[in-house]
């Protein structure tokens, strides 16, 4: 009973995780940039939803629509207004652009995260869920809204694959991925396979922040966490490497789905931070990593 | 936005009154002196929803008074910063509220630790201090231990230890005698509020009939419920007693996806917001939660007029905070008027007799020589709280029967007990 309890809870948090690791891996992977706002991006996408379904009264679906919507648009900015120009600047030295980008993009994070907060208050906000009620599997009783959270996680994680395995664009992004200056050499334009790219990132953490929104609610203090979270996901796994995230995520959530169940829901992240810890000793490239 | 937006525009033009009125009021020091206004700072968290009522709340109390003529011709006058819930920043506000400011009492922070870390501050500079919504039993047993240091605190809220009482109270009457429950699970999250709250769940609730079969505390970063309960409901308890105030919607959330079959209980700082209900899509129905003062309650006859001032002034109805920030500007300019003096040790003397009636009941102290000095009174006839319940998207009082409004109800997807009328 226990077991099969912690097969499905597990599964569905797990999957939630994977699906909010893809993007920030997939960015990486690409263009090398670790961005820290991806927190920042996922809350604007829970508490648009919110705002446009239970505020302006939207309902479910056009809510969540609308959020995945605004937090693209802010991906697809935070790209345009912070990584590209310091990419671009002839000030900084290239050395230390990493670093830049590592700043500017924990910077403007902050700065939504403290937008958010001044407009709907640092309380938490629960996206309207679109599916409601419970059905028993194997004598668990399981709400709706877990198996459609871990439902549409895997059909958006499966999309993404056949995008990047089958179609034209798919390939030449993984190609940029594997070696920018050959891709060039091709006759490929890198800006506009940086755009496609960050647009894709924008889709997948509006997914994931309104998945997040209707499973748990999301407040402003969830931006730190969130990152946290993608990076020790993405870093366990291997940084660049989306199947080492997927693999990573549903690690860190059974692990930590286990820690609640059988020893204390006090110290369910605590398990998970020590894998990292001894990962990063015995193994610093994660477990799929490349570099 | 539409809340903030106005208010930070207000304390904008304030200061910048404020700051008129100081220059002006340098010029003609001297020949005014009798009438210098009563000036307090106020120290809150104005993003936060609990802490943005508290400038507000204590703006209108300084309105109303200032309205009837202030206090022997004195005006209260308010200072109000945004401490942006941090301990350093609020101790910034202190020493300039003091030095700059020349402020005569302080009202600050909803935030235990925000409030232990003034504590000091208010010794060393002998300011009178008081906090309108922390909670922690340290405040007040602080100033017992080392009283002539820190007699300059007041506690102007219910202490954990308190809290953990009314909650036992209530829940004898309308669960144990109510509906026959006879076990409950403690689930609080591992916060320091928590700790005091928890060990007077734990010796309380056997006294009023409620075995405790287990308890449980989580990590406030948690991030899915389930597994805490189904542990619950694996121990197959009556009710849930809660102690949360960080986290509040996530549990309540997934407790109605869930449908876990048992009610909760007890204190829960976010279901006390009126903005709870929208924050969790309704999911917060048949919750039951502490309060001391409510809109539409009546527990002394200033606390529903007030709610409906706050309202009428800003939008929404203040949170918990807010009632006690009303009462406390009130009460200190009464202790000035008994005084007869702002000097602060004259005023500390005058608070510890306070006896005022408020909006959350009648305000008294405790002494020197009980444990939790300078904190309000709890007990019938005194501050004595209520049992509140959200009913389609509503708060209503469902204990004690001379301030209940409503009638308690559960979900159907909830088993509570057997009523026994």
């Amino acid at each position: 009973m226990t077991a099969i309890q912690i097969l499905i809870d597990g599964f569905a948090i797990s999957a939630l995780y994977a699906l909010g690791a893809t993007g920030f891996t997939l960015i990486f992977g690409v263009s090398g940039v670790l961005n820290l706002s991806h927190g920042a991006l996922m809350v604007t996408a829970a508490v648009v939803a919110w705002a446009a379904s239970s505020e302006l009264g939207l309902g479910a679906y056009a809510g969540a629509a609308v959020g995945v919507a605004v937090c693209t648009l802010l991906t697809l900015a935070t790209y345009g207004l912070v990584v590209k120009p310091i990419d671009r600047s002839r000030a900084i030295p290239p050395e230390e652009k990493e670093i830049f980008i590592l700043t500017g993009t924990l910077l403007w994070g902050i700065m939504i995260q403290e937008f958010i907060a001044y407009l709907f208050t640092s309380n938490a906000k629960t996206v309207r869920p679109i599916v409601e009620g419970v059905v028993v599997i194997a004598g668990v009783r399981t709400p709706w809204n877990q198996i459609f959270t871990a439902v549409i996680c895997w059909g958006t994680i499966a999309l993404l694959w056949v995008l990047v395995n089958r179609t034209r664009t798919g390939k030449v992004v993984l190609a940029a991925s594997m070696n920018p200056r050959g891709v060039t050499l091709l006759g490929f334009e890198l800006s506009r396979i940086y755009v496609a790219i960050w647009l894709i990132y924008g889709v997948l953490a509006g997914i994931a922040g309104v998945l997040l929104g209707q499973f748990l609610g999301v407040s402003s203090y969830s931006v730190g966490p969130l990152t946290a979270s993608a990076f020790s996901i993405v870093v366990l796994g291997g940084l660049g490497s989306v199947s080492g995230s997927l693999i990573a995520a549903y690690v860190v959530g059974y692990l930590e789905t286990l820690t609640a169940y059988l020893i204390s829901p006090a110290y369910r992240t605590i398990p998970s931070l020590l894998l990292l810890v001894a990962v990063m000793y015995v193994r610093p490239q994660g477990l799929l990593g490349r570099r | 936005m539409r809340k903030l937006a106005p208010a930070a525009t207000r304390r904008l033009v304030r200061a910048l009154l404020a700051s008129t009125v100081l220059i002006g009021s340098h010029a003609v020091t001297s020949t005014v002196q009798a009438a210098d206004p009563i000036r307090i700072a106020v120290i809150a968290e104005a993003q936060a929803l609990a802490g943005a009522s508290i400038p507000q709340a204590a703006q209108l109390a300084a309105d109303e008074i200032n309205a009837k003529g202030g206090i022997d011709g004195r005006k209260v006058e308010l200072v109000t910063y945004d401490n942006k819930s941090s301990a350093a920043d609020s101790v910034r506000a202190f020493q300039r509220a003091a030095s700059e400011d020349k402020v005569h009492a302080v009202i600050a922070s909803y935030i235990s630790e925000v409030v232990l870390a003034l504590q000091p501050w208010s010794a060393r500079l002998k300011m009178p201090f008081i906090t309108p919504g922390a909670a922690s039993n340290e405040i007040p047993l602080n100033v017992h231990k080392d009283y002539a240091r820190n007699k300059y605190s007041f506690h102007g809220y219910l202490t954990s230890k308190a809290q953990s009482q009314a909650v036992c109270d209530a829940a004898k009457a309308i669960l144990v005698e109510g509906r026959q429950m006879k076990t409950a699970v403690i689930m609080s999250e591992d916060a320091a509020w928590t700790k005091p709250l928890d060990e007077g769940y734990k010796e309380c609730l056997p006294k009023v009939g409620l075995k405790v079969l287990d308890h449980i505390r989580f990590s406030p970063s948690t991030t899915d419920f389930n597994p805490i309960f189904s542990r619950i409901e694996g121990a197959k308890p009556d009710v849930i007693v809660t102690g949360i105030s960080h986290v509040g919607v996530q549990p309540t959330v997934q407790w109605r996806s869930q449908q876990v079959p048992i009610p909760m209980i007890g204190i829960a700082s976010q279901a006390t917001n009126a903005t709870f209900w929208k924050e969790t899509n309704g999911a917060t129905e048949g919750v039951l939660f502490e309060m001391f003062a409510a809109p539409g309650t009546n527990v002394t006859p200033k606390t529903a007029p007030f709610a409906e001032a706050f309202k009428a002034k800003y939008g929404n109805y203040p949170s918990y905070a807010g009632y006690t920030a009303y009462d406390e500007v009130y009460y200190i300019t009464d202790a000035v008027r008994r005084a007869g003096s702002t000097d602060p040790d004259k005023l500390v003397e005058a608070l510890e007799k306070t006896d005022w009636e408020g909006t959350l009941g009648r305000i008294q102290f405790y002494g020197r020589e009980d444990d939790f000095t300078h904190s309000i009174k709890y007990g019938p006839g005194l501050v004595s709280g209520m049992m509140m319940q959200w009913q389609d998207g509503k708060q209503l009082a469902v204990w004690p029967p001379q301030v209940a409004n409503g009638k308690i109800t559960f979900p159907s997807f909830v088993k509570a007990g057997t009523a026994a009328n």
